[in-house]
């Protein structure tokens, strides 16, 4: 089964571009232009990763990666930024980001995260289920 | 050995370091669209080398991105520019329409973060003092981001400039989410250092939802 990706970004042209060039490489992409949006759509649906811009208007990344978790703690979340220090690093990983990526990203090396993102909340999601039996 | 910071020098160094920090998140952004432009490129290429056809308007519609992001980043380096230049000279005459611009330009971010509008209203002629440009600015800039903090329900902040008998005053109006509480981080106690270096008078004023900013025409004179 391909990968569900949300790709959350107030650039819309960035967004576009990004999510065409992912769904070119077999993944099943939706995309939101704000944190609120994607929100609901986390809320309706299940999504094995989140890639999301760190800084948005009206809700920034830690609220929404926050929210998100709780709605959703099996999902994957990947932070994109344009710059980020290294202790809001951490503290994104604490919070339960996946991985922070500076932009612009590698999409090759993005490519390689959400396989591997889907990888392990596919392990999650199989102990989840073990332990329900 | 413990250095100190004269208390203005310091608020300068923070104003200029969130100021060069918001400029290089945004040209990170405005590059991250070229790039998965130039991306796209390269996998229409791709598919066209395997005897896929490329649209004629796709590629019209890629070099439209590209080029408003290129306008998009060099208006943001020429402001970047400007508030480089604003320490060239100590004391200077500027145009108080002109700071204004820039600085609105500066916190278009920081505005949109918050889902505020700033909304400039200029002079329609120039309004001149003879100032400290950056130390100026630096203090504008600590009643606007407290300003974008209390603006009204409408979440529009906007700058009036006005000529005074003697000097001149920027205000900061529709602050409907100003309360009585004690000001303690805001403007005036922050830029209590640069209020004595630029001889400039601030008032925050509940009633009237706003907070003035006081200049004498000279900074010399005062």
């Amino acid at each position: 089964m391909s990968e569900k990706v949300l790709i959350v970004d107030d650039e819309k042209d960035f967004l576009d571009i990004i999510a065409e060039r992912i769904r070119a490489r077999g993944m099943d992409v939706s995309t939101a232009t704000s944190a609120e949006d994607a929100l609901n759509m986390v809320e309706a649906e299940s999504f094995d990763v989140v890639i999301m811009d760190f800084m948005m208007p009206a809700l920034d990344g830690f609220k929404a990666l926050k929210l998100m978790k709780a709605e959703q703690p099996e999902v994957q979340i990947i932070l994109l930024t344009g710059n980020v220090p290294e202790e809001k690093r951490i503290e994104a990983k604490a919070l339960g980001a996946l991985d922070v990526i500076e932009k612009p990203p590698d999409l090759k090396d993005l490519i390689q995260k959400i396989k591997k993102a889907k990888k392990a909340q596919s392990k999650v999601r199989g102990k989840k289920g073990r332990k329900k039996k | 050995m413990c250095a100190k910071l004269e208390p203005s020098v310091e608020t300068g160094l923070q104003f200029f370091g969130q100021m060069t920090a918001s400029i290089s998140h945004e040209i990170k952004n405005v590059l991250a669209i070229i790039n998965e432009n130039a991306g796209l490129l390269e996998d229409l290429a791709l598919m066209a080398d395997r005897g896929t056809a490329i649209e004629p308007q796709r590629l019209k519609n890629m070099s439209r991105v590209v080029m408003k992001q290129v306008s998009r980043a060099d208006a943001i380096i020429k402001n970047m520019n400007c508030l480089a230049h604003s320490v060239d000279e100590s004391i200077k005459t500027i145009d108080l329409n002109d700071i204004l611009e820039l600085l609105t330009a500066l916190s278009t971010r920081f505005a949109s973060m918050r889902g505020v509008t700033v909304q400039p209203k200029l002079n329609e002629s120039p309004v001149t003092l003879r100032t400290a440009p950056f130390f100026f600015m630096n203090l504008l800039w600590l009643c606007l981001d407290f300003a974008m903090e209390a603006a009204g329900e409408d979440k529009i902040v906007e700058l009036v400039t006005q000529k005074t008998e003697d000097g001149v005053e920027v205000l900061f109006k529709r602050l409907g989410g100003l309360t009585g509480a004690p000001l303690r981080s805001g403007p005036a106690e922050l830029g209590k250092g640069l209020c004595e270096l630029l001889g400039a008078e601030l008032e925050v004023s509940t009633d009237n939802q706003e907070i003035v900013a006081r200049f004498a025409v000279d900074i010399d004179r005062d």
